[in-house]
């Protein structure tokens, strides 16, 4: 019993010293922000991911009028109207003869615009859709595809990691072999290779479980590897050794007594982890293997930006790209700070 | 030592074969094939598909195909490309070669430039440099590589200077010897440079613990308590010790650079494995699949083979082969 009020006491330590971070702080608030606006996607975006206008595309950010005539007024936008300048190409004017008010709370979203006017805060994609609401949708698939296949991964982990751990000798090397051939895979082109083996005709929700599936099966091996460590050195603690004496299975105390152990410790690398699958998802959709249109992901949303030209006139389409960079250095730095609160304990 | 190199190198052939053979059993267990392509394809007789797969033994089950295609690879036949109409082997050489150059570059960029900030970085701990280093390695580390290649395509077409993808200029084949190269080698810049700047950043930030590690060490106060110049203490004494831990990482290190390559290629339009690679898949073009999986595991293992050869040069305390 003092030992589990103790290693309690020792978790809630380093939650303590993870919260004198501030820029760890900073960065934890800022996913719970972006998580946040993915659960309530429905209600922040104005539009619907799929809701197009063909008229308005890569129509520019609209901008939000608070004056008319000089004087305050409601919330309101004007009309962008599409002409063509002297090189025929597409231009947008602000047309200030027609006027939008911008409402609020109408039909269970934040915000829109009444029908014939649109709204793109920040800008509309090849086929006039919202970039706004598409982000928050694309949120939903990027941010919970790392989670999802990091879960997957960090079972395979602990379950392979924590056999080769306890047990060591040919077990430990066998796996140990395997998981080095895994690593030294070109992560990516194994990629390309499994996604081969996705059959063209899966639905959204199909290919993303298989996006996760491919995802975890690439990077279990090094999650392994650091939990085997771990394991090594945990099951030469005497509490393993007490267990052992007690006549306690094998398999209760890999998972009662070590494994639970090693997850306060491996968080820091499963932060990490999720940062690289965020980046290795968004890879896959940007060159269209991912998830497939009109199902947004900030991977497939920036497949447009891939080549230079649409970004050379519609340059708010990059902003998917620094969603991600945001949503990955997040969890980089909460990650980091992580270590440091919970490193000097591993070490001691 | 070379005990240990055959060692590794039959470890290595069991690898390749498990690889080549998986991504094998993945490309056959998806519905629809190259054939039936071509099979729709008016311009091809049904007899030319017959011979095909007459050939390539596409009738029998799958494991018998599959000691078909080694037992080619052994002969030097790398099969036949559907999607471009040669043979693989044709395709592959000048893409593997590309590959090599880009990741080579970016792989020296990297070092060469990581391992002196690293160092600098923990000699002027928690000062500015420091501080500007940490915060610009966690920024490179967060940027998807091929995001940030797109930006600076796109500062590159404002501003100009460099081209914007691809490998050579429309006028390569004019140029002199020397043109050539520079031509190639300004093509370089964009992809290798974005390609570096990520693992850089980790790089950094690894020789930068790595060094303070050493430097609280007690030879470390012995050398300076002895009265040795700061540069030797730092630089004979300090910078090897904490050098040896980077050089077991050049393997997977090179592993990343060529997985990180695929990306950047596609993005930059540089005719490498990568990009070869993604349109085989798109086409299911079996045999360049195979092919370029399997070379890219080559340039892999050639890496690891590699760093170990380089890890007894530089650390002599190690052995292969003897238990000690």
């Amino acid at each position: 019993m003092g030992r589990k009020i103790n290693s309690n006491s020792r978790t809630s330590l380093a939650f303590a010293s993870f919260r004198r971070n501030r820029m760890g702080m900073i960065c934890l608030w800022g996913l719970v922000i972006l998580y946040a606006m993915a659960i309530f996607a429905d209600f922040v975006s104005p539009y619907s991911y799929k809701d197009e206008e063909r008229n308005f595309s890569y129509c520019p950010p609209t901008r939000i009028e608070f004056r008319d005539q000089g004087k305050w007024a409601a919330p309101f936008v004007y009309h962008y109207a599409l002409t063509f300048d002297a090189m025929h190409r597409r231009v947008y004017v602000v047309d200030r003869s027609q006027k939008y008010p911008l409402h609020f709370f109408k039909g269970g979203r934040l915000w829109g615009v009444d029908a014939p006017g649109r709204f793109y805060w920040w800008g509309a994609d090849a086929r006039g859709r919202d970039l706004f609401s598409r982000i928050w949708y694309g949120a939903r698939i990027s941010l919970s595809i790392g989670l999802l296949g990091v879960g997957i991964s960090f079972m395979l982990g602990l379950l392979i990691g924590g056999l080769a751990g306890f047990y060591g000798g040919w077990v430990d090397s066998v796996l140990m072999r395997i998981c080095e051939m895994f690593m030294m895979l070109p992560g990516f082109y194994l990629m390309l290779a499994l996604r081969a083996a996705v059959p063209e005709n899966f639905n959204s929700v199909q290919v993303y479980f298989s996006v996760v599936v491919i995802l975890a099966f690439i990077g279990w091996a090094s999650l392994a590897r650091i939990i085997r460590g771990m394991a090594l050195s945990l099951r030469e603690r005497d509490f393993v050794l007490a267990a052992k004496t007690m006549g306690v299975p094998d398999v209760v105390i890999i998972f009662k007594h070590i494994l639970p152990q090693t997850i306060s410790y491996s968080m820091a690398t499963l932060m990490l982890t999720v940062s690289s699958y965020i980046l290795a998802e968004a890879g896959l959709s940007v060159v269209g293997l991912g998830i497939q249109d009109p199902v947004p992901s900030w991977g497939n949303l920036l497949s447009d930006a891939m080549s230079i030209v649409p970004v050379l006139f519609a340059p708010w389409i990059l902003l998917p790209g620094l969603f991600i960079f945001i949503a990955v250095m997040c969890f980089n730095v909460v990650g980091d700070a992580l270590r440091d609160a919970f490193d000097p304990m591993f070490n001691e | 030592m070379i005990k240990h190199i055959i060692q590794r190198l039959c470890s290595t052939i069991l690898l390749l074969l498990a690889v080549s053979f998986f991504t094998f059993w993945l490309m056959h267990a998806t519905p629809g094939s190259f054939f039936d392509s071509l099979r729709l394809n008016p311009q091809i007789s049904p007899e030319t598909v017959e011979r095909y797969e007459k050939i390539y033994h596409l009738k029998d089950p799958l494991l018998v195909q599959y000691m078909h295609w080694v037992i080619n690879i052994l002969h030097g036949e790398w099969g036949y490309s559907f999607y471009y109409n040669v043979p693989v082997i044709h395709v592959l050489g000048s893409r593997l070669f590309n590959t090599f150059i880009l990741s080579l570059t970016s792989f020296l960029l990297t070092w060469t430039v990581a391992i002196p900030l690293g160092v600098w970085a923990a000699l002027r701990r928690n000062q500015w440099v420091d501080r500007v280093l940490s915060v610009l390695s966690f920024a490179a580390f967060s940027t998807p590589g091929f995001f940030l290649a797109v930006l600076v395509l796109y500062a590159a077409s404002q501003w100009g200077g460099l081209p914007l993808g691809g490998m050579h200029s429309p006028n390569y084949d004019d140029m002199t010897i020397l043109g050539k190269v520079r031509d190639t080698l300004l093509h370089l810049v964009i992809p290798a440079g974005v390609l570096s700047l990520s693992a850089m950043a980790s790089l950094q930030r690894l020789m930068r613990g790595n060094m303070l590690g050493v430097l609280r060490q007690q030879y470390i106060l012995a050398a300076r308590a002895k009265g040795l110049p700061e540069g030797v203490v730092i630089y004979r004494h300090a910078l090897r010790n904490a050098f040896n831990p980077m050089v077991t990482l050049l393997g997977y290190e090179f592993a990343s650079l060529l997985s990180g390559a695929a990306l950047i290629e596609i993005v930059c339009s540089w005719p490498g494995l990568g990009s070869l690679l993604l349109t085989a898949v798109r086409a299911k073009d079996v045999y360049v699949v195979m092919s370029s999986t399997l070379l890219a595991g080559v340039l892999l293992v050639m890496g690891n083979i590699l760093a170990d050869i380089l890890l007894t040069w530089v650390d002599p305390r190690i052995r292969y082969g003897k238990k000690d």
